[in-house]
């Protein structure tokens, strides 16, 4: 156990908690019952923005297991593609063991290096929202450790009721242990994607409404360029596709998987490198980089999924002042919200690296789940700009108002009000937390700010 | 707990009537805070002085706690009646302050105590208390105004600055003894700053006032600065003036 300072992967809000690093259920059981008054919290690979796998003054139990010599701890039954992984185990192993034998995780994000517990804890979605769910969706069944001590079996049939305030939960209902995960059968480790460029927002919206061929692709995503003004407003480059079929694949082993990374952002890096010039420069680029025309072609599952993995440690080009990403979804028929929050992001000059919109399919059974019915957008934003407290306050205002919510995993600033309106199921899922936790030991610097749970320790 | 854009959720003002106090929450109160205490001697005038900022925020919770900075003993339960009202302490504002302008403790050098605790003692229990709390939470900032009057003790005053100079002492040790446990402290050295406190004195050169002296306390806070200078160009005239032989610093007409 050592003292150590912790952020999300924003790299805002540090905070020093006791941090030890094991997957030894026995050692996890120890140290949550000498844990002191501030409470314990799992923590991944530190995937999540915010402050959700943080635990200012207690402990923090860190269960990614990457680089175990005993190999990762995962077993995959090759008939029915059923993965059992224990909780520390990455995407990112998970997708060497399997897609050479044929499988792909059921959902992915945007990076491969979240555990699969963290997977299940924030309720991960990915491209494939609107058609396959969220991550908690193809969890078969799971082992959690609860604060007594004792571990339960938990699925969407067994104790329903602990299944669905785990997946989620962010944390906060026990430790993830293991999980069986239901697995997609694939022909090639290659993508087929289809590219188009989209001149403004209306095109954007219309493109990927469930009116149009949307829900021919399996996967979709648009790219918006929020500084572009006027009758470009909105402008995107909208990608979907597929896994390939292996005859789509030229090659003799078209499962044949090598993801690499590239290259590391240097370890320290100004304050200010990514501000609204350099990022305007980069997305006219990346925009007329598009094919003006729809374009199909053949990519790579990191090309296609997980582009910002090719660069290690990406978060550092934010500087040391960090940077925080915006996640909101409002319901379908509010694109005039959309189209007010990109206005109100692009008046103050506010630039995002990474502005993403996705139509999201149904919500499924968990009550603190994030994708619902509707558009989610989400932009990148340094931390440092003048006046951000201010501007996210008012938008975070014309989000709730449509109806929509902020994504937990994500979030950075919102205030615990706006987690009651926009989890309308948030009473509900405390009074299961407390059933399963009832002498407050879960807790991170997430559940503190936003009153998650009680603080009836003196915490 | 703070947030991942610099708002601190919970913030206590220790001498809540200070103007340059009430001028840093001006500053560091944003969409976001969930409660703010003010510590001070009289809850009617700490009221008053913070009626507008409160009502431009509905949604925080104020709290009022009433102690006497010199009584030295007493503030480690002004700071338990904080944290139970309110739980973490984000950032704790340092405001309280004697100046004792014009007294003569030549002739009634007992006068010096009061002072002394205000200044000095008084706040070294309030820190130790603090910082053994934020130790604990494993995050959160004090801020303490300290003065450019302790960097070189001058006539004129000389008690008034050896409380300056002693607490900025410590206050720099103390940080340095928390490196590490997510606990920190700003110190802040204004010059001669035009408040209620200075009124009727005459103004030394590059005098401020307490929203400039705000402005740079929030900077600071954001940037996790140590120490810092209000106005900036202090800290290169102090760092002459400290180096000066004594010879030709009595000579200075300061």
């Amino acid at each position: 156990m050592s003292s150590q300072r912790l952020s999300g992967w924003g790299r805002t809000a540090w905070t020093v908690a006791d941090v030890i690093s094991t997957n030894d259920p026995n050692l996890i059981r120890q140290t949550v019952a000498s844990s002191g008054e501030r409470g314990v919290i799992a923590r991944g690979l530190g995937r999540s923005y915010g402050a959700a796998a943080q635990n200012a003054g207690g402990t923090v139990i860190e269960m990614a297991n990457e680089g175990d010599p005993m190999g990762i701890d995962a077993i995959l039954d090759p008939i029915s593609g059923v993965l059992d992984v224990a909780a520390g185990v990455s995407l990112d192993s998970i997708l060497r063991l399997c897609v050479p034998r044929g499988w792909f995780v059921p959902v992915t994000p945007g990076t491969r290096f979240v555990t699969v517990g963290g997977a299940i804890s924030s309720d991960i979605h990915g491209k494939n929202h609107h058609l396959d769910g969220s991550f908690g969706q193809h969890v078969l069944s799971m082992s959690v450790l609860l604060a007594s001590g004792e571990v339960v079996e938990l699925s969407p049939e067994k104790n329903p009721a602990w299944f669905w305030a785990t997946v989620g939960g962010m944390g906060l209902t026990g430790i993830i242990l293991r999980a069986t995960v239901s697995m997609l059968p694939i022909e090639s480790a290659k993508v087929r994607v289809e590219t188009e460029r989209l001149e403004n927002f209306d095109a954007v919206c219309a493109a990927m409404s469930s009116d149009s061929a949307d829900d021919d692709y399996r996967y979709s995503v648009c790219w918006v360029d929020l500084l572009a003004t006027g009758s470009s407003m909105g402008r995107g480059v909208l990608t979907r596709g597929d896994h390939a079929t292996a005859s789509e694949v030229d090659s003799d082993e078209p499962c044949a998987y090598d993801p690499r990374l590239t290259v590391s952002a240097p370890g320290w890096v100004p304050n200010g490198l990514l501000n609204k010039f350099s990022i305007k420069v980069f997305n006219e680029a990346w925009y007329r980089k598009a094919p003006s025309k729809r374009h199909v072609g053949i990519e790579s599952i990191p090309a296609f999924f997980h582009p910002l993995d090719g660069v290690n440690k990406w978060n550092r080009l934010y500087g040391n002042q960090g940077f925080i990403q915006y996640q909101f979804i409002v319901p379908l028929d509010r694109t005039d919200v959309l189209r007010k929050v990109i206005e109100t992001f692009s008046t103050a000059g506010v630039g995002s690296f990474l502005a993403v919109l996705k139509r999201m399919g149904p919500q499924n059974a968990s009550p603190m789940s994030f994708p619902t019915e509707g558009w989610t957008l989400t932009l990148d934003i340094a931390a440092g700009i003048k006046g951000l407290a201010e501007l996210l306050a008012k938008v975070d205002v014309m989000v709730l108002d449509a109806g929509g919510r902020h994504y937990l995993a994500k979030d950075s600033h919102v205030s615990p009000s706006a987690v009651r309106r926009g989890y309308p199921r948030l009473d509900e899922w405390m009074t299961t937390q407390q059933q399963m936790d009832p002498t407050g030991v879960w807790r991170s610097d997430l559940a503190r700010r936003l009153g998650l749970v009680e603080t009836r320790r003196s915490s | 707990m703070k947030n991942g854009v610099g708002v601190a959720q919970n913030i206590v003002l220790f001498g809540g009537t200070s103007e340059i106090g009430q001028a840093i929450l001006q500053r560091v109160v944003k969409p976001g805070v969930s409660h703010l205490v003010l510590v001070s001697r009289d809850i009617d005038a700490a009221t008053q002085v913070s009626h507008s900022l409160v009502s431009q925020y509905p949604d925080m919770e104020v709290h009022h706690v009433r102690y006497d900075a010199s009584d030295a003993e007493s503030i480690v339960h002004v700071v338990d009646e904080v944290v139970s009202a309110i739980g973490d302490i984000d950032v704790a504002i340092l405001a309280q302050g004697l100046l004792n302008e014009g007294l003569d403790y030549f002739s009634d050098p007992a006068k010096v105590v009061p002072m002394a605790t205000v200044n000095f003692t008084g706040k070294m229990v309030l820190m130790y208390a603090l910082a053994n709390r934020l130790r604990n939470q494993g995050y959160g900032k004090m801020v303490l105004l300290s003065s450019v009057a302790g960097e070189r003790v001058r006539k004129g005053n000389p008690a008034y600055g050896a409380t300056k100079a002693g607490i900025d002492g410590f206050a720099l040790a103390l940080d340095h003894e928390l490196a590490g446990t997510g606990a920190s402290i700003l110190v802040v050295r204004p010059g001669f700053v035009t408040t209620k406190m200075t009124a009727g004195m005459s103004k030394a050169p590059f005098s401020t006032d307490a929203e400039s002296v705000a402005k740079i306390v929030e900077k600071a806070i954001a940037d996790n600065s140590k120490i810092v200078w209000a106005p900036g160009l202090l800290q290169y005239m102090f760092f002459i003036l400290k180096n000066l032989p004594i010879v030709v610093w009595r000579r200075l007409p300061l």
